[in-house]
């Protein structure tokens, strides 16, 4: 991190080199949209390479039946652990916390959010709420062992340290719905003159439907752990069949938020594809109108849709049919955009740069994990599949291969605009082969030891599985590798790269017309908006 | 902007929303001394709606604001509306 | 950051309400639970419910309906520059706050005293519906109480903006939202109340 500005020479360090409080303040005590959101990239980058060494531990643990590195429940507890940073440390903010942040304002033409000081809490609580996990680990009877789902009666039972989690889910929870509500009202307040409800730039689109999901469901999360902690404490019993309660209902509440929660987690992913698409074709978007329609319909559909997780759980079956049909209609707006995409990309000079080479597989591998939804959606297919591996080869191909992917395209894409230097992009090219190709072997095996059987979540398995386990291992480091190596790439642009000027891609939306990186208040004079966001002859880059 | 003096309401209203809101909470207090079977229920979900939305239009001004503030009102108690619907497809139809 | 630019009212408001719908969503996962439960034990609730004393419910009604009466008159006096009154009716807010929770204290001992409280052994002798019914009510009526508490938390920090002149006549939208608030913490309970003080007496 950069500490005050050295005194005169350097006005091209924008908003990097001028800070109010000198160090370390200077970023935990900023209200600047920018300063805040890189804070928030660097821990949630910090979270994400916690979260990948524990989930190369948890495939060197599968790399042979029985004990390999670590007991049954040292296993419990690291899977446990992989799921609460992947799910509210690293993909619930990644994408909206910090490169929502980082550009989003610009994008509309804005100086900052809305509620600056209520951004920099938003960053406090999710940071103190990851000290709460951290201390979760090391107090009371161990780490928490439940996964991340926290399902009862097991979390109301278990003598891990399930009480101290909850509060730190709470406080993670908080920080994501003050985040929401300073965007949807940014998004309604701060538009710049001309930016009309047509010309926002779809990432932003993108990050308005997140905004809305994260206000209307995550408090439904926070009642829920709230529900586990008064379980825990004080007995209420309301999920305990002794005193009357359904455990069911926990798995309702808890899904009522957090399948919308997926959509929080995918969203904004794709409003970065969105964006990256248009630039690398040199073509307008494709069916705007229809990309924007898609977002706040799978903001809508996808708080439809939450027992889709429970068709094992015992709810009735009629319910099991209503929610296996309302599933599908999901698929249509995610489908709406991929068709979008590919027409964006239909007769384009498209430039393969690495922004866009994340983007396709973003949709490529999307697809495949969508796919696999519609497997694990339907009643009768996913009582086969239920709770098997190939249940986690899908989340991990619509989470990893989607809202991942996503975060490095948007990395590629806008890191050069915040550092105004530009990493190498051949080894950028490399390290996304490597990834793919890793990320493939990995998960696919997965997907096929899951159709052959193999539970999730169990330590042991029977010999059968060996060589499909052993080739999903293999599959982790060479991923390892290429995530190293994108990593160390990007930090080498970021400290060394070649000064970039203010438009590397020759993007059309309003962060490209600032310098790079932006200045403190964005903008030297409030911009006024005459053009569409992909508008590139009006922009005058065509 | 909702600055201009126009705007300021004035005692008389919310003093008359009050002593609505006083009376129907005697009604609702009332009906629930007869017994409707399982309307009863609906009617006490009727009348707490009934003062909720005079607590939101007068107290919390909503009467005088922009469509939007409206539009999201209402999106957010659909949304309520949806999660407990839902939910009854399991637990009225359990076997 | 904002000192240059005017200040967007709109925004402020539209922003408490948005935080507003949070705490809607947040009690929302308690009403899907009672109602749930209620499908299940229409019974025990009826017996629950009758053994919960309607005249505190009542009383803590009226207290939240005139605190917030007052509240929304405190705005028009502020706007008016009848700054004493306002800050009178602030005053009179947070003692109806205070009165509340009395009366709350005042209930659950009584309901405490007769062995009923979460995970005693009296209440799981009774039948499950009952369980399930005192078990709701204490977490709802609990969770209303924490919220009755910031609100009070929150006016008297409002009232100490007024006193130093930070919110006046002519900026007063941290009163506007701070009120907005108070109501919110009055409309659950005005729910609260039918649902569990009065199902089918």
């Amino acid at each position: 991190m950069t500490s005050a500005a050295p005194a005169s020479s350097e006005t091209s360090r924008g908003f990097l080199g001028e800070a109010r409080y000198p160090g370390i303040f200077g970023w935990i005590f900023s209200t600047d949209h920018k300063r805040i959101g890189l804070l928030y990239l660097w821990c949630i980058i910090a979270f994400f390479c916690i979260g990948a060494t524990l989930g190369v531990l948890i495939r060197l643990e599968l790399w042979a039946p029985g004990r390999t590195i670590m007991d049954a429940q040292t296993y419990n507890a690291v899977f446990t652990l992989h799921g609460v940073i992947m799910i509210f440390l690293f993909i619930i903010p990644g994408i909206p916390a910090a490169f929502g942040n980082l550009i989003m304002p610009i994008q509309l033409g804005a100086r900052d959010v809305a509620f600056p000081r209520l951004n920099l809490l938003s960053w406090w609580l999710y940071i103190g709420g990851a000290i709460l996990a951290v201390i979760a680990l090391f107090t009371g009877g161990g780490p928490p062992d439940t996964g991340w789902t926290f399902y009862v009666p097991f979390s109301t039972h278990t003598t891990t340290n399930v009480t101290l989690a909850t509060v730190a889910v709470f406080t993670i929870g908080f920080s994501s719905i003050l985040t929401g509500i300073n965007f949807v009202t940014t998004i309604h307040r701060l538009r710049a003159e001309g930016m009309t409800w047509t010309r926002i730039p779809l990432f932003t689109w993108s990050l308005y439907a997140t905004a809305w999901i994260q206000v209307l469901a995550t408090p439904v999360l926070g009642i829920t752990v709230a529900l586990i902690f008064a379980e825990r404490v004080i007995g209420t019993g309301l999920f305990d069949p002794a005193q009357g309660g359904d455990p069911i209902m926990f798995q309702h509440l808890f899904w009522i938020y957090s399948h919308p929660a997926v959509y929080i987690m995918v969203l904004p992913g794709m409003g970065v594809v969105s964006d990256i698409i248009p630039v690398f074709a040199r073509k307008p978007a494709f069916g705007y109108k229809a990309i924007v329609v898609s977002s706040l319909a799978i903001a809508f559909a996808g708080s439809l849709v939450w027992a889709h997780h429970m068709y094992t759980s015992g709810m009735s079956d009629l319910a099991v049919m209503v929610f296996s049909f309302l599933t599908f209609i999901v698929a249509i707006p995610s489908a709406v955009k991929v068709f979008n995409w590919l027409a964006t990309l239909y007769q384009g000079s498209i430039l393969l740069d690495p922004p866009l080479l994340f983007a396709l597989s973003f949709i490529l591998l999307f697809t495949i994990g969508g796919l696999s939804g519609l497997v694990v959606g339907a009643a009768a297919t996913n009582i086969h599949v239920h709770d098997t591996h190939f249940v986690v080869g899908h989340f991990h191909f619509t989470m990893f291969g989607g809202t991942g992917m996503a975060f490095f395209a948007a990395l590629h894409y806008w890191l050069p605009k915040i550092y105004g230097r530009m990493y190498d992009k051949a080894v950028a090219t490399v390290a996304w082969g490597v990834i793919f190709v890793g990320f493939c072997i990995l998960y696919l095996s997965m997907k096929i030891v899951g159709i052959m059987g193999m539970p999730r979540r169990y330590w042991d398995y029977v010999p059968e599985f060996t060589g499909l386990n052993q080739l999903a291992t293999a599959g982790s480091w060479i991923l390892a590798v290429g995530l190293v190596l994108m990593f160390v790439n990007l930090i080498r642009g970021v400290l060394y790269g070649a000064p970039v000027g203010a438009n590397p891609w020759g993007g059309a939306t309003l962060e490209w017309q600032v310098p790079s990186p932006p200045p403190t208040e964005n903008f030297e004079a409030d911009p006024v908006v005459t053009h569409g966001p992909y508008d590139f002859k009006k922009a005058g880059i065509l | 902007m909702t600055e201009d003096p126009a705007h300021i309401v004035p005692y008389r209203t919310f003093i008359l929303v009050w002593l609505t809101l006083l009376a129907l909470t005697g009604i609702t207090i009332g009906v629930a001394q007869v017994h409707f079977g399982a309307l009863n229920i609906w009617i006490a979900l009727g009348i707490a709606t009934l003062k909720s939305a005079l607590v939101i239009a007068f107290f919390m001004h909503m009467k005088d604001e922009t469509t939007l503030f409206k539009l999201a009102l209402l999106a957010a108690l659909a949304i309520l509306a949806i999660f407990i619907g839902l939910t009854f497809f399991d637990v009225l139809y359990r076997s | 950051m904002s000192g240059h630019v005017h200040k967007d009212y709109t925004g402020a408001k539209f922003g408490m309400w948005l935080f507003l719908f949070t705490e809607v969503l947040l009690f929302g996962g308690l009403f899907i639970l009672y109602s749930v439960y209620l499908a299940r034990y229409p019974q025990a609730f009826v017996a629950g419910g009758a053994q919960l004393n309607v005249w505190f419910g009542g009383a803590n009604t009226l207290i939240l309906l005139t605190s917030s009466l007052m509240v929304a008159t405190s705005i028009t006096a502020l706007r008016r520059g009848a700054t004493s009154l306002c800050l009178g009716l602030l005053g009179g807010t947070v003692a109806c706050a205070a009165l509340f929770l009395v009366n709350k204290f005042f209930e659950w001992s009584a309901k405490i005293g007769h062995g009923i409280y979460p995970g005693s052994a009296h209440l799981k002798e009774l039948p499950p519906g009952e369980m399930v019914f005192f078990n709701i009510y204490y977490l709802t009526t609990g969770l209303h109480g924490i919220h009755v508490v910031i609100g009070a938390i929150v006016l008297t920090w409002t009232m100490v903006f007024i006193k130093t002149g930070r919110v006046n006549a002519h900026d007063w939208v941290i009163l506007e939202n701070a009120g907005l608030y108070w109501h919110l913490v009055d409309l659950i309970w005005i729910f609260i109340f039918p649902l569990y003080y009065l199902i089918l007496h």
